[in-house]
């Protein structure tokens, strides 16, 4: 049920403080250490932080799309590496368990996402499935009551703090497409799970993706999300929601670089005058603020529509799609109007631009939301 | 016990005020509003006691537009029970404002009044004080620190050049200082939750009380602006400038 405004507000405010106050001044410090630290994490736990979309009889705060992703622009505000310490539990490692569990599943876990004492994760990808998510190797064989599971998943989220894994494995190797796939709730302490190193990567340091192998670990039957074959319907349902969480924090960067460059170019002074005065670097400051505007229009319009119940795979797609691009540019102008400052790390812009930079590629790349985008639009007849 | 919390719904104080240009006061239109940061301590306080046993029930009180019953929201999404919002429009004096509150105290009975030793709009300083004095009940302002042991409080106050320690039999007016604590966030489930707590809205006339005012503001200006910095060349310049043009040597 959608909140009554006053409370949505404060709600609002209270995360935008949470974040101007806790996770900006120690945006740095993060990366530095590539690790929140803990008493970060407790406070977001407090603070609900874990439980957003996790329905309230379970202890989460239930909010809807259009809720969702005005705190996702909120939560952009400080690097996006915060985000992804609970990105897990509210989107891709939950929601899955949230649309498609049973009762009994969701009592069994959903209270502890929701206060943050399990982590989840969404484990889909793996070395030769990517893009084409639907071509999974990993297996799960169903013998008697459980499932066994084998296989390698790669460059997943928060792997190495999971509690519990939402696992896209082949459970009917005769099918080769989405078909032949289930969604398996997959415990972290069953024996026969490895969790790789964290990888070293291009931003977002504090965040963490590792590779996870599945050797004869034995999954009850139980376990499975929906029906049998239905795993790539979960995982793409899942998406599609995830999608348009990822496009609302693209909005919240990119209005947080906005507010910075403003600032800045305010501040910073050549040839005798503030270089805000100049009709170049105003011209950057317009395009910057008209595709966030843009984005943001279209990421509110996909997630009202969601709520009312349509069908958004295409608009999920397309915000995704255009927010992620976006932020890239409005990044790369913040680098040019910061001039030599921008590419220094003090400043924490570089910082920002590499931090982006994953929005076009996971969840769907662009090219996969192009396809997505461009099939349903033909689906439509325009 | 019962503590009783008055809150008051001030200009945000990361906002940067803007004098009317009639000089009549300052512009409101617009501005963020929120709970005025010493009361957000009084708030901590008061639920604090109650989390350790102490305190049974936290009322919060504001007066104010309608608008107040969101700082009363924010005080239950902290922890307190309930809210009586005495709604008004009118600008009240420390001294009104001491009478309403005074009237709610007499209905209430609170163990311990709680509140904000100033408001960050009018710094007045006053209301703690004139509540006290009009209640005849003992009074410890600027509390750093607020220890209950039955009937009495023990608060230590920040003065100058130091602490000093007080013993106040209760019931009792405490203003709390920057320092008595940091305040929460309130988390995201409560503030959901608040809005199930009750608020009553009542009027400054069901109290009988005198709120007509009794200063006149003549007119509110910006502070003046300040002079550019300047650079010396040397220490002796600077002694020089120091003795003969800021006359502070
Ligand atoms: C930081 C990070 C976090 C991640 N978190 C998770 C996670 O939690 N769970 C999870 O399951 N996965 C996760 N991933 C994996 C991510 O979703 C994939 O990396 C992504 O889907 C792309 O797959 P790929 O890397 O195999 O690239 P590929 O699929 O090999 O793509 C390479 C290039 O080919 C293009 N391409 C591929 N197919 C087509 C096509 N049909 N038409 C046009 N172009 C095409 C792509 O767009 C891309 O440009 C994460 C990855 C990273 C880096």
């Amino acid at each position: 049920m959608a909140l009554d405004l006053e409370t949505r507000n404060q709600l609002i405010e209270t995360v935008r403080r949470f974040v101007t106050e806790r996770l900006r001044p120690i945006e740095a410090q993060v990366a530095e250490n590539d690790a929140v630290p803990d008493e970060i994490v407790a406070e977001m736990r407090e603070l609900g932080l874990f439980g957003l979309t996790i329905p309230t009889e379970y202890g989460g705060l239930g909010l809807n799309m259009e809720e969702e992703v005005l705190v996702g622009i909120e939560l952009g505000g400080a690097s996006p590496a915060f985000r992804s310490a609970f990105g897990t539990n509210v989107g891709i490692g939950s929601q899955g368990l949230v649309m498609f569990g049973t009762d009994a599943q969701k009592e069994k876990y959903l209270a502890g996402i929701a206060s943050g004492e399990i982590i989840t994760s969404f484990a889909l990808t793996e070395p030769e499935a990517g893009s084409d998510s639907a071509a999974v190797q990993t297996r799960a064989i169903r013998d008697g009551d459980v499932y066994v599971l084998n296989g390698a998943k790669r460059y997943i989220t928060n792997a190495n703090k999971a509690g519990l894994f939402t696992v896209m494995a082949r459970s009917n190797p005769d099918i080769k497409g989405g078909g032949g796939v289930s969604a398996l709730l997959v415990p972290r302490d069953l024996p026969g799970i490895t969790i790789g190193k964290p990888e070293k990567k291009m931003g977002q340091q504090g965040a963490h993706i590792c590779d996870v192998t599945f050797d004869n670990v034995r999954v009850p039957v139980e376990n499975r999300l929906g029906a049998e074959g239905e795993g790539f319907k979960v995982a793409m349902q899942v998406l599609d929601r995830g999608r348009l969480h990822i496009a609302s924090v693209c909005v919240g960067v990119a209005e947080r670089l906005l507010r910075d460059c403003v600032a800045y170019a305010a501040e910073r002074k050549q040839f005798g005058q503030p270089i805000a005065n100049f009709q170049l670097v105003q011209g950057m400051i317009a395009d910057c603020k008209t595709e966030a505007l843009a984005a943001k229009a279209l990421v509110m319009d996909a997630a009202r529509q969601r709520d009312a119940g349509v069908n958004v795979t295409l608009e999920a797609a397309a915000a995704k799609y255009y927010a992620s691009e976006m932020v890239g540019r409005v990044a790369d102008r913040a680098v040019q109007i910061f001039g030599g400052a921008g590419y220094v790390a003090d400043y924490g812009i570089e910082r920002l631009y590499r931090d982006v930079r994953i929005f076009r590629i996971y969840e769907g790349t662009s090219q996969i939301q192009q396809v997505i985008i461009a099939r349903e639009t033909m689906k439509r007849g325009g | 016990m019962k503590v009783l919390v008055p809150v008051k719904r001030v200009v945000d104080y990361n906002v940067k005020v803007r004098v009317k240009s009639d000089q009549t006061g300052v512009d409101l239109a617009n501005v963020k509003m929120s709970m005025n940061p010493f009361c957000e301590i009084a708030v901590e306080e008061a639920v604090r006691l109650k989390e350790k046993g102490v305190a049974t029930e936290v009322v919060a009180v504001s007066i104010g537009p309608v608008q107040a019953q969101e700082t009363i929201r924010t005080a239950l999404a902290m922890g307190a029970d309930r809210g009586i919002l005495i709604q008004t429009d009118e600008d009240l004096e420390p001294l009104a404002v001491a009478k309403l509150l005074a009237a709610v105290i007499g209905e209430e009975a609170p163990g311990i009044v709680v509140m904000g030793k100033q408001a960050i709009d009018g710094d007045n300083n006053a209301v703690g004080q004139m509540l006290a004095a009009l209640l005849d009940w003992p009074q410890a302002t600027f509390a750093s620190k607020i220890e209950i042991a039955g009937d009495k409080a023990e608060v230590t106050r920040e003065v100058d050049g130091g602490l000093q320690t007080l013993s106040v039999d209760l019931p009792a007016v405490v203003t709390a200082d920057l320092r008595l604590n940091e305040p929460r966030y309130a988390s995201l489930p409560n503030i959901m939750k608040a809005k199930k707590k009750p608020i009553d809205v009542k009027a400054p006339g069901d109290y009988g009380v005198d709120t007509a005012p009794r200063l006149k503001v003549l007119k509110v200006v910006e502070p003046p602006k300040r002079q550019g910095g300047a650079k010396v060349e040397s220490a002796a310049e600077l002694v020089s400038k120091l003795k003969n043009e800021a006359g502070v040597l």
